[in-house]
C-alpha cells in the first residue's frame, strides 16, 4: 500500500467470477507523508483513503469481470461506515462483490476487515466508460502487479 | 397515469430532489427536468432495481448520438415508461 501514490491494493487473494467477488489484501505502511498531517503524533488512515481502497478493490473486480473492456470510474459512495481506527502496519482484508450490473454502470458492496473484525463498509457505484488513452496499458500492468492475471480476468 | 409513471416520477423526484408536481408524462428528463447524465445513471439504478430490468442506456445513448433515434424517444417520461413496460413484459414472457 502506497498511500501517497494511491496504490491501495497490494495483492489479490481470490477472484471468483461466478460469485462476482474479489478478496484482496493490503498492509498499511509504517510511515507515510499522509500521517504527518493525519494526525501529527497520532497516525491514522483517513476515511477517504479507506473509501478509495474499497473503490479500488471494486474497480479491479469490475475490470476482471469485464475483461478490461471498460474502465470503472467511481461515481457514488453510499452508506459508508467507518467502525474503528486504522493505524500504521495494519493488515487489511479488502473485499468487494458486484450487486448490480447496469448498462454503463455497476454497483458493488465493499468492506475492509482486520483479522476478521469489520473496519468499514460502503455501497459504491461506478460509471463504466471506454478507456482513456494509455489507461488500458496502465491497468493491465496494475492487474499483473497485484496478481490478477489477464488470463484469469 | 400509469403505475409505471408514478414509480418513475417518484424515483426522479427523490433522486434528483425535483418537486413531484413538476414531473409530468410529457417531461423531457434532460431538457425539462435538467437531469444530467450522471444523475440519469442514478435514476437508472433505481429503475433497474424497482422493475427488475436492465435499462439499455448505452444502446439508447449510442442511437441518439448516431442520429438513429430522437432523444425524445427515450427521455420523455411517457416514452421511457413505455420502454420500461416493454422490458418488464419481455422479462415475464
Amino acid at each position: 500500500m502506497r498511500l501517497e501514490y494511491f496504490e491501495m491494493i497490494d495483492q489479490v487473494e481470490s477472484f471468483d467470477r461466478a460469485a462476482k467477488r474479489i478478496v484482496t489484501c493490503s498492509t498499511v505502511p509504517a510511515e507515510s507523508p499522509v500521517f504527518e498531517g493525519h494526525f501529527p503524533g497520532h497516525p491514522l488512515v483517513p476515511g477517504v483513503l479507506l473509501t478509495e481502497t474499497m473503490a479500488q478493490a471494486s474497480g479491479y473486480l469490475l475490470l476482471g469481470l469485464n475483461h478490461l473492456t471498460q474502465m470503472p470510474f467511481l461515481m457514488m459512495v453510499d452508506k459508508a461506515r467507518f467502525r474503528t481506527f486504522v493505524e500504521p502496519n495494519a493488515v487489511l482484508d479488502v473485499s468487494a462483490e458486484l450487486v448490480h450490473e447496469g448498462s454503463g454502470y455497476a454497483a458493488t458492496k465493499a468492506k475492509i476487515a482486520i483479522a476478521g473484525k469489520p473496519i468499514c463498509d460502503a455501497e459504491l457505484r461506478f460509471r463504466l466508460m471506454p478507456f482513456p488513452a494509455d489507461m488500458h496499458v496502465l491497468m493491465q500492468a496494475r492487474l499483473k502487479a497485484i496478481g490478477l492475471s489477464p488470463e484469469a480476468a | 397515469m400509469s403505475a409505471t409513471f408514478e414509480t418513475v416520477a417518484g424515483i426522479i423526484s427523490e433522486t434528483c430532489d425535483i418537486p413531484r408536481e413538476k414531473i409530468t408524462p410529457q417531461s423531457h428528463a434532460i431538457e425539462d427536468l435538467g437531469i444530467d447524465s450522471l444523475a440519469f445513471l442514478d435514476i437508472a439504478f433505481a429503475i433497474d432495481k424497482a422493475f427488475g430490468i436492465k435499462l439499455p442506456l448505452e444502446q439508447w445513448t449510442q442511437e441518439v448520438n448516431e442520429g438513429k433515434a430522437p432523444a425524445e424517444q427515450y427521455f420523455v417520461l411517457e416514452n421511457l415508461c413505455k420502454r420500461i413496460d416493454d422490458l418488464v413484459a419481455a422479462k415475464v414472457a
